[in-house]
């Protein structure tokens, strides 16, 4: 009998830059719920092996469809017939890792649970695909791939953050404790928890973790570069800025044309930190100068990246063009920089006014924020050490981005944090709406186990020790 | 009988067809669902009973049970052959064999008891404690332990003052733990509630040195959750009062029970101690409490079904196996009789699951974990207490107990037709709805948000402020209602329902982590599986797995010290 479980999702190739990946999920359900992302035939309906081309796209935004993560190439298996033997999907994607952890990501919104180490090996056997003899090899893997990462846990929790997780753990154990107390001792002399320090507990927590969650993307990009996009109209000089910071540093370019649309991305270091400028192949193409930059289109590119740059004309673009890429990289709430070109071309006091105008005209309708300064280069004479600089600055003071802090890079420690803060979120709903304390605990026992995976085994063993170690209880 | 956690397991009892509700509901004094103001997986029956006619009460009941022999003796010894247990022997040297064997023994297994220095024989005041049993099982091969626990003073109910005690009357709509027809109490007898306080902890501290528990002749160990009061007072010291339950033995008793001030000091310190007490300045003792330390032996020895795992048929239940409580003694007495039953009968053998009752909880905990502490029943040891409610036992287990020819033709029918009506009530409160000016005034009057909108009573009963209690009155000012249907309800009937909805999301979410992990439950490890065998398993989880010998997989999950990577070795090293 075969068992279909809960689907699960992870990079079935190994990881690293190649020219694609594959993704696998695995489970009840796996189908119908890569369908979910996935533009081109609907795959439900389709049969076991085979293949379809299409689009994996983010979650809509309203009545906007979501944007396009990258072209994949989807395959369907259905049960019994593939490597779990339960329903599989293998999607084949760019070779990027910044596409596999979007579409991973994408896939755990739609309800995947990202696969625990072995966990595919384990499904299938389970179902019978191996004998014995080679399911002793698979458990050495289990067992390495496990030691492995804890000891990545370890190191990645650095910072004091892992410290700090344990104690908030352990003044939640002791908290949850103090409910647990008043459920089962409630008859008799016995404190009760306070909601409002449980509830000041709770968001404390979820202040801890929710930077950590948000460090995931950080994380990946101090692991794997910053992927930083240059936008701006064709004729900004976007082609020439881009080769004015390779060539410096020799990165591989080929010259042909055509050939850069197979390299998804160039790599740029500076000061230590890597940079990957994404969408470059695009780019290149300065030929193609009738094609407007639809304002779609920037926005996937924005989307895309962690850091923008955008470029204009200092001598042709208007500030109501400006105003309006300000606004929109605003709304993207992405870290940006003000880049106007052909510094060589035009007068102090025209870059003067640019800048005025932009600023004077109210850039910002809501004037609360800073307008940044516009970073005034000519990339032609390559003079771009400013912008050099200011893009390793950016690196080093957005907080999100800081290497010194503790980054969350392990998709599993994602999913657990997720799930602590998730959990909480419903109990401290759950407190204001005056729901009575059984139900909570239920969220917060879940929010413990979470936590615990992270930093240690719970147990409701730990439970009762703190009850019982605290309290005078009992006739 | 009854409290957090163990009320639902005496409804539990109930609804497989045991007789622990509808005896505890014939001889209440008094009743009361404990925990009310929480939510509905809290809620807890529990009874104060005649302690006399509980006992007469349950003798009569076996007398009129068919198939039922009796001999009053001590067992002195198992007859044990092939691994298989034949019978007993006596202390009169009578010999009685059987196919199956379950041992209850209580706390009198070398049970010593203490009071101050003094020291005898026994398991219980006036009862001898039996000895050689222990010696013999420990011959066989198990192995055993000394645990500890006491009972407070009996008190002359005519010497007390009750005006300067806190009165704690019965339930005023008295419920009861049957599911069957039993009656509610039409009267009932009050409790009483009073404090120690600083002149009595002073009075016990001059008892200490003469206490065996700090003496350290008790060696067996105590629970930590109802600890002796000295033992109160010395860990908590800083606590300046302690609560006293004042209970009534019985109807027509005088006898009270001193709950919370368990003690084995010397009975003269007990006395000036109890004096000391508000409302207890004349109290007159009739018997001092005391200590007891008996004999068990680790559940750990024992299978699912509470057949140990060294002699075939041979059964124990209760404080034998390291618990407290007659709720939890009772339970196991069930599941070792039905199993006891099973095996001589060559039927499959019966258990119940973790997610399906507090009876399957504390048996899996009991043979998975062991217990370091006479083990009670805690609403928190159960991962899913809020599916294990006191409202809903029939409906997890009388099918099982009706299967097992335990529950009666009628008690399932009744399940089945609650379980009709329940489905049916749901349908309504799901599909009826309510347009505003029907039911704006009474939610306005409730502090409740009037409607704007027609509006299904399903939705209204989601509203934190709105009751169990109001969901038929909802129900009957939508125009469409049928009040005569409505009134056939009976008062569980719709409580169920209500609480179905009410909480759905949370409960399906409940019911989606059971299933889950469910399946572990039903993958089992070969009791000659080799964990030596099984390289890759970290050292702890290796030591604890070949300890503990978890019979599932799910068992080995709940073990300390087995990680997550442990689980996974040992589900691909096991085949299926």
């Amino acid at each position: 009998m075969i068992h279909q479980l809960h689907p699960i999702a992870a990079l079935a190739t190994a990881p690293g830059i190649g020219a694609i990946a594959v993704i696998r999920v695995s489970g009840e359900g796996a189908i119908a719920l890569t369908d979910k992302a996935f533009r081109g035939k609907r795959l439900v309906g389709q049969p076991g092996h085979t293949a379809h081309f299409g689009t994996f796209r983010h979650a809509d935004r309203g009545n906007e469809p979501g944007s396009v993560i990258d072209e994949v190439l989807v395959t369907v298996f259905r049960s019994p017939h593939s490597f779990t033997k339960e329903d599989v999907v293998e999607i084949s994607c760019h070779g990027s890792e910044y596409i596999v952890r979007q579409i991973l990501t994408r896939l755990t919104e739609l309800g995947a649970q990202l696969a625990r180490p072995g966990e595919f090996t384990q499904r299938a056997f389970l179902n019978g695909q191996f004998d014995l003899v080679q399911a002793e090899a698979v458990a050495d893997v289990i067992a390495a791939d496990s030691a492995a990462s804890h000891r990545a846990a370890l190191s990645q929790l650095r910072g004091g953050f892992s410290k700090r997780l344990k104690d908030l753990r352990q003044q939640l154990i002791d908290f949850v404790a103090l409910v647990e107390l008043e459920l089962d001792f409630g008859e008799e002399d016995v404190e009760f928890a306070k909601r409002d320090q449980l509830r000041r507990l709770m968001t404390n927590i979820q202040g801890v973790i929710r930077p950590l969650i948000e460090s995931f993307a950080a994380g990946n990009v101090i692991k794997n570069g910053v992927p930083t996009v240059i936008i701006g109209k064709p004729n900004a000089g976007k082609s020439t800025l881009l080769n004015a910071l390779l060539n410096e540093e020799k990165a591989i370019v080929s010259d042909i044309p055509g050939t850069t649309r197979d390299v998804i991305e160039d790599e740029l270091f500076i000061d230590g930190v890597r940079f990957r400028l994404i969408d470059t192949a695009g780019l290149r193409d300065t030929t193609d100068t009738i094609e407007a930059i639809g304002v779609a289109r920037t926005r996937q590119q924005i989307e895309k990246a962690a850091l923008v740059v955008y470029l204009f004309d200092g001598q042709s673009t208007t500030p109501e063009e400006l105003r309006e890429m300000i606004a929109e990289l605003d709304e993207s709430g992405k870290p940006y920089i003000l880049v106007g070109n052909k510094a060589d071309l035009i007068t102090l006091h025209q870059q003067a006014a640019v800048t005025d105008a932009i600023t004077k005209a109210g850039g910002r309708p809501d004037g609360i924020h800073e307008v940044p300064p516009i970073l005034w280069i000519s990339a032609k004479n390559a003079q771009i050490d400013e912008l050099k600089s200011t893009l390793s600055a950016q690196v080093r003071t957005n907080g999100a981005m800081q290497t010194g802090s503790a980054v969350v890079t392990n998709a599993r420690h994602l999913q657990h944090l997720t799930a602590t803060d998730e959990a909480l979120a419903r109990a401290v709903a759950a407190v204001d709406a005056g729901t009575s304390a059984d139900w909570i605990a239920m969220d917060l026992r879940i929010a413990l186990r979470e936590l615990g995976e992270l930093t240690g085994e719970v147990t409701t063993d730990d439970l009762l020790e703190s009850i019982f170690s605290r309290f005078c209880i009992g006739k | 009988m009854g409290g957090v956690a163990k009320g639902q397991i005496v409804r539990e009892i109930d609804a497989l067809g045991g007789q622990s509700g509808i005896i505890s509901d014939k001889t209440m004094i008094q009743f009361r669902m404990l925990n009310r103001s929480k939510g509905p997986a809290m809620w807890s029956p529990r009874c104060q009973s005649d302690r006399v006619m509980f006992a007469q009460e349950w003798r009569d009941t076996l007398e009129r049970t068919m198939n039922v022999d009796f001999w009053q003796d001590t067992v002195s010894e198992i007859i044990v052959k092939d691994d298989r247990v034949r019978g007993v022997k006596t202390s009169l040297g009578v010999t009685i064999s059987g196919k199956s064997v379950v041992l209850t023994n209580g706390t009198f297994l070398n049970g010593q008891m203490f009071i101050g220095e003094k020291t005898f024989g026994g398991g219980r005041t006036g009862e001898r404690s039996a000895t050689g049993l222990t010696e013999q099982l420990v011959s066989l091969g198990f192995e055993t332990g000394r645990m500890k626990t006491g009972t407070p003073p009996r008190v002359d109910g005519r010497s007390l003052n009750f005006s300067r005690m806190e009165e704690q009357m019965g339930d005023e709509n008295p419920g009861k733990f049957s599911y069957s027809d039993t009656a509610a109490l039409t009267k009932q007898r009050s409790c009483w509630i009073t404090y120690t306080d600083e002149s009595v902890h002073n009075v016990l501290k001059e008892g200490f040195e003469k206490s065996p528990m700090f003496t350290g002749r008790i060696k067996g160990l105590g629970p930590r959750y109802c600890p002796s009061i000295e033992d109160k007072i010395n860990r908590f010291a800083d606590k300046d009062r302690h609560q006293i339950f004042v209970e009534p033995e019985g109807w027509n008793t005088v006898e009270v029970y001193v709950n919370g001030f368990s003690t084995s000091l010397p009975e003269e310190v007990q006395h000036r101690a109890l004096q000391k007490i508000a409302g207890f300045e004349k109290a007159k003792m009739f018997r001092p409490g005391y200590a007891v330390e008996y004999d068990f032996f680790p559940p750990t020895q024992l299978k699912p079904t509470l057949e140990t795992i060294k002699v075939a048929n041979l059964f124990f239940a209760g404080q034998i196996n390291g618990t407290t409580g007659y709720e939890e003694a009772a339970c196991q007495g069930l599941i070792a009789g039905i199993n006891a039953h099973q095996n001589v009968h060559e039927k499959e053998p019966f258990t119940v699951k973790r997610s399906e009752g507090y009876v399957g909880v504390l048996i899996d905990d009991l043979i998975t974990k062991g217990t370091e502490e006479p083990y009670r029943m805690f609403t928190s040891r159960a991962e899913f207490r809020t599916l294990l409610r006191q409202d809903n036992a029939d409906l997890r287990l009388t099918e099982m107990g009706h299967k097992l020819g335990l529950a009666s033709d009628e008690r399932w029918a009744n399940t089945k037709a609650k379980q009709v009506s329940i489905d049916r009530l749901t349908q309504l409160f799901r599909e009826t709805k309510l347009r505003p000016e029907e039911v704006n005034d009474w939610l306005v009057n409730r502090e409740s948000a009037p409607l704007r909108e027609k509006s299904t009573v399903y939705s209204l009963l989601k509203r934190p402020e709105i009751e169990t209690a109001d969901a038929l009155t909802l129900l009957e000012m939508a125009s469409t209602a049928a009040e005569n249907e409505l009134q056939s309800y009976a008062k569980e009937t719709v409580e169920q329902a209500v609480i179905e909805l009410k909480y759905d999301d949370y409960l399906s979410r409940e019911r989606q982590n059971a299933e889950k992990l469910s399946r572990w439950e039903s993958l089992e490890i070969a009791p000659i599986f080799d964990f030596d065998n099984v390289k890759a398993l970290s050292f702890e989880g290796r030591e604890k797995l070949k300890k503990l010998r978890p019979r599932t997989i799910g068992q080995a999950t709940r073990i300390s010290g087995v990680s997550p990577s442990d689980i996974s070795i040992l589900l691909v090293y096991m085949g299926r």
